[in-house]
Order: C-alpha cells, then structure tokens, then sequence
C-alpha cells in the first residue's frame, strides 16, 4: 500500500503512526515532507524504517520550504508525474488525515 | 467579475477597482486605472507608482502609508518622503490610490 | 493613539496551512497601526523563517520576501524558541532574518509580559 502524509511529523503523529502498519511506501507531500529533512528527530525513525518502506517526497514542497537540499538519503524524489506513477502502481492508497 | 478595456484587451478587476492579475498590467493599464480615480499622470506620479511596483516585487506586499512615506524617503530624498507631498498627488490616499494604478493590490494595513 | 504590547505566536510550519501568512499580515496591520509589536516562533512555526523557499512549483507566494520588509515596519523582535530549532536539526545560520534565541520558559516570561497574545 502506498500511504501519502501531509503533515509535519513534528505536529501530527500520522508518519510515525503509517510507519507501523508494517511496510509498503511512503509518499511525503506538503508538511509531510519535513520527515524527510536530515538532522531533525524525524530522520532515525525514517532511517530504521527503510527495510520495510520505500520513502518517496515530492520535490515542489521539497523546495517551497527549503529543505530539497537536505533530504535524508534513501528517499526518493518525484515530481508531479512521479506522484501520480506512485498512485497507479499501487494497488491501494491512503492520505493520511 | 467585473473588467476593463484598455486598447481592446479585457482586464479583469475586483469590486474596488484593483487589477487582480498584476502580471497584465501595463503603462497603459495604469493610466486607465489613474482616470477611474480621478487623477492626471505627471512625472511625480510615475515616480511613486514605479517605486511601488518595485517595492512590491521585492517584498511581495503593498506598503501601508506610513512605511511607504518612509521607504521613499530613504530612496527619493525627505522632500518627497512625507506625506503632505504624497497626498498632493494622491489626494484619496497615497498608499490605496498609488497602488491601484500600479496594479496592485490594496496595501496590508489599509482597511 | 494607545500602544500595546502585541505577541504574534507562530507554531505553524509554512504554506501547508493558511496561518503562518496570515499571521504575517495580521502583524503588518498592527504595526502599520504603530502598535508595539513582536513576534514568537516555536514548534513547526520556526520553519517559517528556514531561508531558501523557492515556491514556484507549489504556485504560490514566497514569503520569505516579505519577512524583509518587518524592519520597514519596525518590526525587529523576533524571538526563536531554542528546544524547536534543535528537535529539527536547525540553527540560527538556517534562518533568512536575524532573530533572538530564547528557551521555552523564557518565552514564557515575555508572554507574560505582554497586553495581547495572540496564537497562529
């Protein structure tokens, strides 16, 4: 299953919370994308997550918020198309509320 | 939404009368807009209305009054940076009428 | 016209959420109403300030820019919760203004200081 999370990790549990359904991938947009950033408490979690998760963060919000500079390795970054590859390869998805 | 003509092309504006695209406007534009409020152009005018546009590029907001007054002081020289100078120019506000003939919108701070 | 002290607390992470620019304008009014006043980063709000936002592909306004234009309104205290910077990995040099560091129980004690707070 693909899970897309757009809130910050740092105000909503819903990366931590999509993070122990078990595996499948992650797509963080919006305020999601902050998760992604190297250095803050978010990136261990992602990290010890990458055996089970494919990570994946859009790069518009990437950019927007000045992050796209440092993002945690292991994450991929896909663009709009990339977002919508994601969603057709998988056969289930959820946004994250 | 309502619009205007300028030399056969539609603008769209706003219940107030401010351009609502400030990508279309033009010198063309901003002199129509400066007769919906009355004034005639002179080079003062310009002077202010081009100070604005770039202010607005910098900051991505319309001053208010007081910060305008202020910033074109600094840039122009105090015997334009006050306000009884701006308001002889623009006598309905220096800050709302200058910048509805920029094409801009109406300036944070103005209610 | 009466000055009072005016606290703006911003704890949102910008553009996910209408609030932080909101805020900025609601500061703007104030200070163009020559109201004293400061503004208070933590949580996801110090994300507002990280320098280096390039909006084009969300189409929307960057307003980094328009946090250049608090000194023209003499808005110059801008305060930075320490704890909220360090849990994301941030440090004053990744902030596009310079800013005053305080921790949280010193924030506290200028909140308490101040005629109006109000929370974004």
């Amino acid at each position: 299953m693909l899970h897309i999370i757009n809130k910050s990790p740092y105000d909503r549990p819903a990366f931590y919370s999509a993070l122990k359904t078990g595996e499948g991938a992650i797509l963080l947009i919006e305020d999601g994308v902050y998760a992604a950033a190297k250095g803050g408490v978010a990136e261990a979690k992602l990290k010890a997550a990458t055996d089970k998760f494919k990570f994946y963060a859009l790069t518009a919000d990437l950019e927007a918020r000045g992050i796209a500079d440092r993002v945690v390795d292991g994450v991929t970054l896909v663009n709009y198309a990339g977002f919508v590859d994601l969603v057709a390869e998988y056969k289930t998805n959820q946004s994250w509320l | 939404m309502a619009s205007i003509e300028v030399n056969g092309k539609s603008y769209e504006i706003d219940e107030e009368g401010y351009l609502v695209d400030l990508s279309t406007w033009n010198e063309e534009v901003g002199a129509y807009l400066a007769t919906t409020e009355g004034l005639t152009l002179t080079d003062q005018h310009w002077e202010v209305i081009n100070f604005l546009r770039e202010y607005y590029n910098e900051f991505q907001i319309a001053p208010a009054v007081r910060v305008l007054t202020k910033a074109i002081g600094k840039k122009l020289g105090p015997e334009k940076g006050n306000s009884q100078y701006l308001y002889e120019l623009f006598p309905y506000g220096p800050a709302k009428q200058a910048c509805k003939v920029a094409g801009l919108p109406k300036p944070t701070g103005c209610v | 016209m009466t000055t009072k002290q005016f606290m703006f607390v911003n704890r949102k992470a910008p553009y996910g959420t209408i609030y932080a620019w909101e805020s900025l304008e609601v500061v703007l009014i104030a200070a163009a109403f020559e109201q004293d006043v400061s503004m208070a980063f933590l949580d996801d709000g110090v994300y507002q300030l990280k320098k280096g936002h390039q909006t084009k592909g969300i189409e929307v306004k960057a307003f980094e820019k328009t946090f250049g234009a608090l000194e023209d309104y003499d808005v110059t205290k801008i305060y930075v919760d320490q704890e909220s910077l360090t849990e994301r990995g941030l440090t004053t040099d990744d902030l596009a203004l310079p800013v005053e560091v305080f921790s949280r129980a010193e924030l506290g004690k200028l909140m308490e200081e101040q005629d109006v707070v109000l929370s974004f």
